[in-house]
């Protein structure tokens, strides 16, 4: 181990909020967010970069953040689940999510919505096997999915229509 | 406008969909040092010595204890149930191993340091000296003479020999028909998607521990962990807010949690510990890991006459804290289905192995009963020539039969079974179905059909008989309803839902029955300061119970408010209508109060009728007179690809009749989250061990759950028969589709590979099982 | 925070890049961390000093070359996936591309990565076998070519030298080749069971040259030499493809694992899987 680990100057922005830190070079994205920051809304549920649960936007890519060095994110724009919901209210993936009864204890969500939220800014009305293809990084043990993949359709449709 | 039986968006989810949940992993103390554990790389290994000094010098380094540390300081960690007539062999289970480690992930040491980082390096210099010993794994080898003991004093390795029913030796000897399958039904890694976690707080001046933990029932933690740390119970406060799933994994009081409250106490400071995934592999407990002899007797006709299973059951290396009730009580009295099968005889061996405790597992005993029967069933219709479906039909309890009392003197309360089976098989459009399956198999295409009947024995259930099933504690549950003066309403409940959305469906029920919105109730949960008491939620028993404990409490608030309304509007409590949250005279609807109006009338008690105290408050406790017997019918239609061996799921429908909805949406989520994770063991899930007792399937890597894309849609309808012993007439659904898509699926395939005449594989189908299998077939039929 | 501290370096230029390998040997190189960071979190790795090539800029972008296309070591998947001129010049990389992992590994995963890393079960150096690829390499002295087909060496090893780094990939022009890759994910780690790229020149329906890479069978991706033999000079009729996959494992040695996929099963499968990727093609 070295005998003294320098930090690393970056700025984030971090859910539209600039921070400019010092951070050690081994501190992952979902570190910063819980520890640091005390966004607890991302999760982190494994360590083999499986789950999902820690799901974030880096400039509007899903990524899970417990797999990236927050100092690699320098200039970085992340959006977290935290952040979703705008002035006005839920994010339509959101209020689909409640309407749709797509989440059970609530874990894996964060990381379901980021996905979800980055898979429709790359494809705006994705097809039920696309969307169950875009949550491919995500594990969900309670609900079955069925419920997720119906919430993400509702909400790509409610999107479309406010456009 | 009725509240009950909508399907109204969940009110926990406001919180969780905007990362504004409470999780254990997101407690944050004040001056809070990290732990984390050594565990064993060995499945059985005497520990010649442990080394830590280095850790311990280590800066930033609070504390290192090794079992030898805290042996005299903390008591074993206990088991809570223990069967009648079982023999169980009860071995000490150390918090921290002190001479033998048992199984790989056995605790060894717990670190507390500043920081994590800090934990995590101290662990890596602490030294264990090893002496590894031989190793038993599975049950098979655990009942070899020779096979090591995994305890000293246990000969054989049998922790527990349990039976029940009566001979059925004669019924077989002179039956007309037998069928013998060996079933192994294989062990499961829950994995919920929060791992385990524990922070824990001394507070030296209250002499006081608070404790917040990934629990299915804090109240049950709080008596374990107050017993097995020396702690007045009252000193201690278990709090699980929010948690992320449990399926039979959060009951257990693990040593974990235990030694985390130990070391916040020891060392003034708050401490938190967090179970990584790969931790969860080896150190939470497992489920299923049954093999069983089973045998079905009956006539050519199709009549089921008799049934008799031996067992043989992997409870891991200790006694975790429900286990020895899983492959017992909650397996065996329910071995006959939802069939009149009118002689039955089980028999478990329940056996210690160098492998990680195994304990409940969403279904607990039921499936693993469920899988045999529904295996059964299919294969006596195979061996008498009859289509399975109208063996099901011959043999299903019919409505009249109702309450029914199975072999094992269980007695059902309720059902319409050929009702469910009907509407299954209509949805389904089984001749067109056969024609379709005629036609794929004329292109070489292998389609199969499998229909699973079942019954649950869930609600958990009357207190008499936990006690009389050698359960160390209550099944009844317990209920606050508490109204403020301006009308609003808290519930404090004894359950403790981890997704199964109570706060929602509790709610519900109050609104219901008070006429007020669902925006003035708030059902607490999840924390034994706030919650008198209460046994938890696990075994589809949260609604049935806790809820017929808030009906109670309702019943008992109402009675009081239309005493105190009736004094402030001059008339007779008799003569008073409740509806809509308001009460009247009958007949003069101008003379009335609102529900909150007279919620502050209570407590303002200017004015009070003789004899009624001030406030508006009523607590209840209720114990059910029996448990309660969800039913339904599954059906699942597959493809295996004939080249590689997988199977798809094209169609599965379910039929699930588990009483009144009270909430429709959430009760199909229970059902479709059940499901897959029945699929899940059908064609993905199983622990690997090898010989010596490593988990080859120890990550996410290698351990497969069901992810969105392996899935097809699901098609769910309900029956609605109550049940007659609870107030709300419900049964519990958290457990239902896991018990009953394992075998559909299962069938299922085994049909689509009938005209290979494959009569069994072992769980989960992997492509590469499936494929061996027809290979051998194909083989087997060119060699004819 | 989980991990072993490290030492951390983020060069903005190449030249910087290679000069830190030069003088920190036992240096590890970040491109997205999709493989590394885990083996770091889970103590399987413990470089003392990590550069970080995030912001390279040389290290980017997908050009279009006279004989073919460049794409820089740090072009992620996704990219790789999306991007026009790959899906044009080179579709049986954006293909391969596609497979990798999931959403989330694409969208941080890099071309340099994965080939660096050479995961015995990933799916781009398939890709690149059947792409006849080439392999640029730099260090401090200078940079040199590597063909595909004698970069992935073992598990987790290549043909890459202590001190040298991965920058780019090169792709000959594969439009008009018949091209397709024909995955098996692992059910839980996403990764090939088995992985096969087809990329054949068909004239008058004629196979005249056919390339397979084949992953997650063996020790490392390898070109399936009989398999194309077989097929060269011949039209693709059921015969000729039973034939060819009939000898997709010829000459290696196929590796199983215990839990999911015995080398048995893996030999199967291998045969099916370019038996199917030869008949999207026929």
């Amino acid at each position: 181990m070295p005998e003294q680990v320098s930090t690393t100057a970056v700025v984030l922005t971090v859910n539209g909020e600039t921070h400019t830190e010092s951070l050690p070079a081994n501190m992952l994205l979902s570190e910063y967010l819980r520890d640091h920051l005390h966004l607890t809304g991302t999760h982190v549920g494994c360590d083999t970069s499986q789950c999902g649960a820690c799901t974030v936007l880096v400039d509007g890519l899903s990524v899970k953040s417990c797999t990236v060095l927050a100092v690699s994110l320098d200039e970085s724009r992340i959006e977290t689940v935290e952040g979703l919901a705008g002035p006005d209210g839920l994010h339509p993936l959101q209020a689909a999510f409640r309407a749709r009864h797509a989440l059970q204890c609530g874990f894996c969500t964060p990381g379901v919505l980021m996905t979800a939220a980055g898979l429709l800014r790359e494809s705006p009305r994705p097809s039920p096997t696309e969307i169950r293809a875009g949550l491919d990084g995500i594990l969900c043990r309670c609900t079955g999915y069925e419920n997720i993949v119906a919430a993400v359709g509702e909400a790509a449709a409610a999107i479309g229509e406010a456009m | 406008m009725a509240v009950v039986g909508q399907s109204v968006p969940r009110r926990e989810d406001g919180r969780l969909i905007t990362g504004r949940g409470h999780y254990t992993a997101d407690v944050v103390r004040p001056g809070q040092l990290y732990a984390v554990m050594l565990r064993s790389p060995h499945a059985h290994a005497r520990i010649r010595s442990v080394e830590t000094g280095p850790a311990r010098s280590q800066s930033g380094v609070r504390a290192v204890y090794t079992g030898r540390d805290v042996r005299e300081r903390i008591a074993p960690i206990p088991t809570a149930w223990i069967p009648p007539g079982s023999d169980l062999a009860i071995t000490e289970h150390p918090a921290l191993a002190v001479d033998t480690v048992r199984y790989v992930g056995d605790a060894v040491a717990m670190v507390v340091a500043d920081s994590l980082e800090a934990a995590r390096a101290a662990r890596n210099l602490i030294e264990v000296d090893y002496e590894v010993l031989p190793a038993v794994v599975s049950v098979t080898d655990a009942v070899r003479e020779d096979a090591p003991r995994v305890h000293e004093g246990v000969p054989g390795n049998v922790a527990l020999h349990w039976r029940a029913g009566a001979d059925v030796d004669e019924a077989f000897r002179t039956a007309e028909v037998t069928v013998h399958r060996t079933i192994v039904q294989q062990r499961l890694i829950p994995n919920p998607m929060e791992p385990r976690a524990a922070v824990a707080e001394y507070d030296p001046g209250f002499e006081s521990l608070t404790l917040w933990a990934t629990s299915q029932n804090p109240h049950i933690h709080r008596l374990l962990v107050s017993t097995v740390l020396g702690m007045p119970e009252h000193r201690v406060r278990v709090i699980a807010q929010d948690v992320g799933g449990g399926f039979g994994s959060k009951i257990a009081c693990y040593p974990d949690e235990v030694l985390v409250a130990f070391a916040a106490r020891d060392l003034r400071r708050p401490v938190k510990w967090v179970e990584d995934r790969q931790e969860h592999f080896v150190a939470t407990t497992h489920g299923r890991d049954h093999v069983e002899e089973v045998e079905l007797a009956g006539r050519r006709d199709g009549t089921i006459t008799a049934i008799r299973v031996k067992a043989l059951a992997n409870l891991g290396a200790y006694l975790s804290t429900a286990a020895p009730g899983v492959p017992t009580i909650l397996f065996g009295l329910v071995v006959t289905g939802a069939y009149d099968i009118p002689q039955a005889s089980v028999e478990v061996m329940g056996l210690y192995t160098n492998t990680t405790p195994v304990d409940a597992y969403r279904g607990a005993g039921r499936p693993e009963a469920t899988f045999l029967i529904e295996r059964l069933v299919d294969a006596f219709a195979a061996e008498i020539g009859m289509d399975p479906i109208a063996l099901r039909r011959k043999n299903l309890l019919r409505d009249e039969q109702f309450p029914y009392t199975n072999a094992f003197s269980i007695t059902y309360d309720s059902g319409r079974y050929q009702t469910a089976l009907d509407l299954a098989l209509h949805t389904l459009d089984v001749p067109r179905f056969r024609e379709e399956q005629e036609a794929a198999r004329l292109e070489g295409r292998l389609i199969g059909l499998g229909v699973t009947t079942y019954v649950e024995m869930c609600g958990l259930g009357p207190s008499e008989v936990a006690g009389a099933v050698g359960f160390q504690g209550g099944l009844w549950e317990h209920a606050l309803v508490r109204v403020l003066p301006t009308g609003k309403v808290m519930v404090m409940t004894g359950i403790s839902p981890h997704g199964q959305g109570e706060e929602t469906t509790f709610a519900q029920i109050v609104a219901e029955r008070l006429g007020c919105p669902l925006e003035d109730i708030e059902v607490i949960h999840g924390d034994t300061d706030q919650v008198s008491m209460g046994w938890g939620t696990y075994g589809s028993r949260s609604t049935a119970v806790g809820g017929g404990a808030l009906n109670m409490a309702l019943d008992r608030v109402i009675d009081k408010a239309g005493r105190i309304a009736a004094h402030a509007l001059e008339a007779a409590v008799e003569d008073l209508t409740f509806e809509g949250g308001r009460f009247a005279v009958r007949g003069v609807p101008d003379r009335s109060l609102t529900f909150p109006e007279v919620a502050l009338k209570a407590h303002l008690a200017w004015s009070m009728p003789a004899g009624v105290e001030p406030g508006l408050e009523a607590q209840a406790s209720y114990d059910p007179a029996n448990f309660t017997y969800p039913f339904g019918t599954h059906a699942a239609v597959v493809e295996v690809d004939r080249e590689t061996g997988e199977v798809k799921v094209l169609r599965y429908i379910a039929v699930d009749d588990c009483g009144p909805l009270i909430n429709p949406m959430i009760v199909e989520g229970q059902v479709r989250g059940g499901i897959v994770q029945g699929i899940g063991q059908a064609l993905w899930e199983g622990a690997v061990y090898d010989e010596t007792g490593q988990l080859l399937s120890g990550s996410l890597m290698d351990y497969a759950l069901p992810k969105a894309r392996f899935l097809p849609p699901i098609e769910v309808f309900h029956t609605e028969t109550p049940s007659p012993h609870n107030p709300l007439g419900v049964k519990g659904v958290g457990e239902t589709g896991t018990i009953a898509a394992t075998p559909t699926v299962v069938n299922a395939v085994l049909d689509a590979l009938s005209p290979l005449h494959i009569k069994d594989l072992e769980m989960p189908f992997t492509p590469e099982r499936v494929w061996r299998a027809i290979r051998d077939a194909e083989k087997g039929a060119g060699a004819r | 925070m989980s991990m072993t501290p490290f030492r951390y370096a983020r060069p903005m230029a190449l030249r910087d890049a290679l000069a830190d390998l030069t003088e920190h040997p036992e240096a590890r190189v970040l491109a997205g961390g999709m493989s590394l960071l885990p083996l770091m979190k889970m103590d399987l790795a413990a470089p003392e000093r990590l550069i970080d090539l995030g912001r390279v800029q040389e290290l980017q972008g997908i050009t279009e070359t006279p004989d073919g296309i460049r794409i820089g070591a740090m072009t992620r998947h996704f990219e790789l996936a999306s991007d026009e001129v790959v899906g044009r010049c080179a579709p049986i990389v954006a293909q391969a591309a596609a497979h990798v992992g999931d959403p989330q590994v694409r969208h941080r995963g890099t071309i340099g990565g994965s080939l660096a890393h050479a995961d015995p079960a990933a799916d781009l150096p398939a890709a690149m076998l059947a792409a006849d690829a080439v392999i640029e390499a730099a260090s401090a002295d200078g940079s040199r070519m590597i063909p595909a087909a004698d970069f992935f060496v073992g598990p987790l090893v290549t043909e890459l030298r202590p001190g040298e780094m991965l920058v780019a990939v090169r792709i000959p022009m594969l439009q008009g080749r018949r091209q397709h890759y024909e995955k098996v994910p692992h059910p839980a780690s996403g990764y090939a069971v088995v992985g096969v790229a087809i990329s054949l020149a068909v004239a008058g329906g004629v196979v005249q040259e056919a390339r397979i890479g084949v992953t997650g069978v063996a020790g490392h991706a390898y070109r399936a030499h009989a398999a194309e033999r077989a097929l060269e000079g011949e039209g693709l009729n059921p015969g000729v493809i039973a034939k060819a996959s009939s000898l997709a494992a010829e000459g290696e040695e196929i590796l199983g694992d215990a839990v999911y996929a015995s080398a048995e099963y893996r030999r199967h499968l291998l045969q099916v899987t370019l038996s199917r990727a030869l008949q999207r093609v026929s």
